[in-house]
């Protein structure tokens, strides 16, 4: 791994608004696991940054023990300036009422390179498939627009770009819209 | 044949692989022509009637909306936002609004969170009446796509006397509504929407109590709660599965706290109790619109003037509603510029089109049109 492997985020610190239960929640995750940094705790919105290695058992846990039972999306952010792509998983639930206006959002980086050869270079992350089934299509779409590939995800093929689409994956910074 | 060699990277794209032929299992392409698929292709393997396996292929209708709103600023990225579903275009820009707002900490005025709700609903009438009449045409019911085209008249109308454009309004703005409604606009709406509610009550007697369409849709393409969970389904499709989600109740936005309406869960999961979910939406949305006249302010602005080209902090928002498909949400990171870093469109289409694989194998191929249209899939929403 390169040095740029650490997850820094600016902090925004509302926590003062946040009501109990959204602080049990971040309090419980950063109990059980220490290497994590809890990004923001605003009303309803909580975000987790972890490490890659540790993304699976955090989302493990956080479906188990938190009851958040899918994903409703990826979002991938690329940073170019610190070298690293950002991957967010929102989380929600269904099934448990007092979490019904709840999103857990999970952020986890991997480094990015200048010349991507996408699923050939070091821009992977663990796949989520196994943890929420619901990501699926969703980390397919978000390897073929920013080029990380998840590790484990049976299906890595193109979902929305064309077929021929030979450019770098467009979603990333330096693919620029032409006359822009 | 099997001497033909591809490019590296290109041996694995949907339905170009070369493949053995079977005596038994068939590839058929439904799509991207196919007015059955709607944008997109869908590659079935048949055994017999049966189908086997089911690979959604969309992306036919993608055109980059979340690239595209990078180089513009807050304000311009309102008239191509909504292009993704231009039916429903005031839901698909009441997330963005409510983040950007969030963003920029503006707040809103009384009047102008009443307008947005009723063209919100207006608009989820104007959606899912387009949706019912391919859904009709496609189990072959003619009259079930001349009604709901037609009845949908009356509400573009009333958008139009709104807004000032038939679809794609472009209605909502950071702050508010970009317009104040004409002076009669209350009563009109009132008559027009009263005799809607009289039209949809009657596509029970021609469509929902059909003896064929019944047959036709009861017990296909059953998705059990559990699934509907696992997979992260949403809207009309979660709801028919038995479970109570709606945003408008358990996350409410704008005035909807405030409005007398009920969130329609179906159990049985199959593919009439996924058609029958929107209708009873409409219905509800009915309520909503006659209820927010009622309690609307008489008078006020409707618009916070803002600065040109505001400048959202060094942060990010995720936001939701409920569109006419389902939770439709908006991943806005700003890094302090007037144009977002980043904008991630999370639709509903795209959320529910991993059921169709799923609800897809096991079926006999004469059940496509049911299932494949009752997901209320909107192929361009899915791709943006």
């Amino acid at each position: 791994m390169s040095s740029a492997d650490s997850t820094e985020i600016v902090k925004t610190d509302d926590s003062s608004l946040a009501p109990d239960l959204d602080k049990s929640l971040s309090d419980s995750i950063s109990k059980k696991f220490s290497n994590i940094e809890i990004a923001y705790v605003k009303p309803d919105r909580i975000r987790v940054n972890v490490k890659k290695e540790e993304i699976i058992a955090v989302a493990t846990f956080i479906r188990d023990e938190l009851n958040f039972d899918h994903a409703e999306s990826v979002s991938g952010v690329d940073y170019p300036k610190d070298k690293q792509i950002e991957v967010v998983y929102h989380l929600g639930s269904y099934t448990d009422t007092s979490l019904a206006k709840k999103i857990l959002a999970l952020a986890t980086r991997t480094p990015r390179e200048d010349n991507p050869r996408p699923g050939n270079d070091s821009t992977k992350l663990p796949s989520l498939r196994d943890v929420f089934p619901s990501v699926s299509f969703h980390e397919r779409e978000c390897f073929e627009m920013l080029g990380v590939y998840f590790d484990g995800h049976p299906d890595n093929r193109r979902l929305l770009l064309p077929e021929d689409w030979a450019d770098i994956p467009p979603l990333r910074k330096d693919f620029a819209i032409k006359g822009r | 044949m099997s001497d033909q060699t591809y490019p590296k990277g290109q041996e694995a794209l949907p339905g170009l692989q070369l493949e053995k032929v079977d005596d038994r299992i068939m590839t058929l392409n439904v799509g991207p022509q196919h007015p059955g698929s709607g944008h997109m292709r869908i590659i079935l393997k048949v055994d017999g009637d049966y189908i086997v396996h089911c690979d959604p292929d969309p992306g036919y209708v993608h055109r980059g909306e979340e690239k595209m709103a990078e180089y513009r600023n807050y304000i311009t990225n309102i008239p191509h936002l909504e292009r993704p579903v231009i039916h429903d275009s005031c839901n698909i820009l009441y997330p963005y609004c409510l983040g950007v707002e969030e963003l920029l900490g503006i707040e809103v005025s009384e009047r102008a969170k009443y307008l947005r709700v009723i063209a919100a609903e207006l608009n989820r009438c104007v959606y899912t009446e387009y949706w019912l009449g391919i859904y009709g045409i496609f189990l072959g019911h003619s009259t079930m796509f001349m009604w709901p085209v037609g009845d949908r008249e009356l509400l573009i109308d009333l958008l139009d006397k709104m807004t000032g454009a038939r679809v794609t309004h472009a209605y909502f703005v950071p702050g508010g509504v970009r317009n104040d409604v004409p002076a009669n606009f209350e009563d009109v709406c009132l008559r027009q929407v009263n005799y809607f509610e009289k039209r949809l009550k009657e596509y029970a007697d021609v469509f929902y109590d059909n003896p064929i369409l019944i047959s036709r849709t009861k017990d296909t393409g059953v998705l059990s709660r559990e699934d509907a969970i696992k997979l992260g389904t949403t809207g009309s499709v979660l709801r028919a599965s038995g479970v109570d989600f709606d945003i408008r109740k358990k996350e409410p936005y704008d005035v909807y706290e405030e409005l007398d309406f009920q969130t329609n869960v179906l159990k049985e999961g199959d593919s009439y109790a996924r058609s029958k979910i929107p209708w009873l939406d409409m219905l509800e949305s009915c309520r909503i619109i006659r209820d927010a006249l009622q309690k609307m302010p008489k008078s006020g602005s409707v618009r916070v003037k803002l600065k040109p080209k505001p400048k959202g902090g060094d942060t990010e928002v995720y936001r939701r509603v409920e569109s006419g498909r389902g939770a439709l949400a908006m991943h806005i990171v700003s890094d302090g510029n007037s144009q977002p870093y980043r904008i991630k469109i999370n639709v509903p289409s795209f959320r529910n089109l991993i059921a169709m694989p799923h609800l897809l194998t096991g079926e006999k191929l004469g059940n496509l049109p049911p299932v494949y249209w009752s997901l209320n899939y909107w192929p361009v929403e899915a791709d943006r």
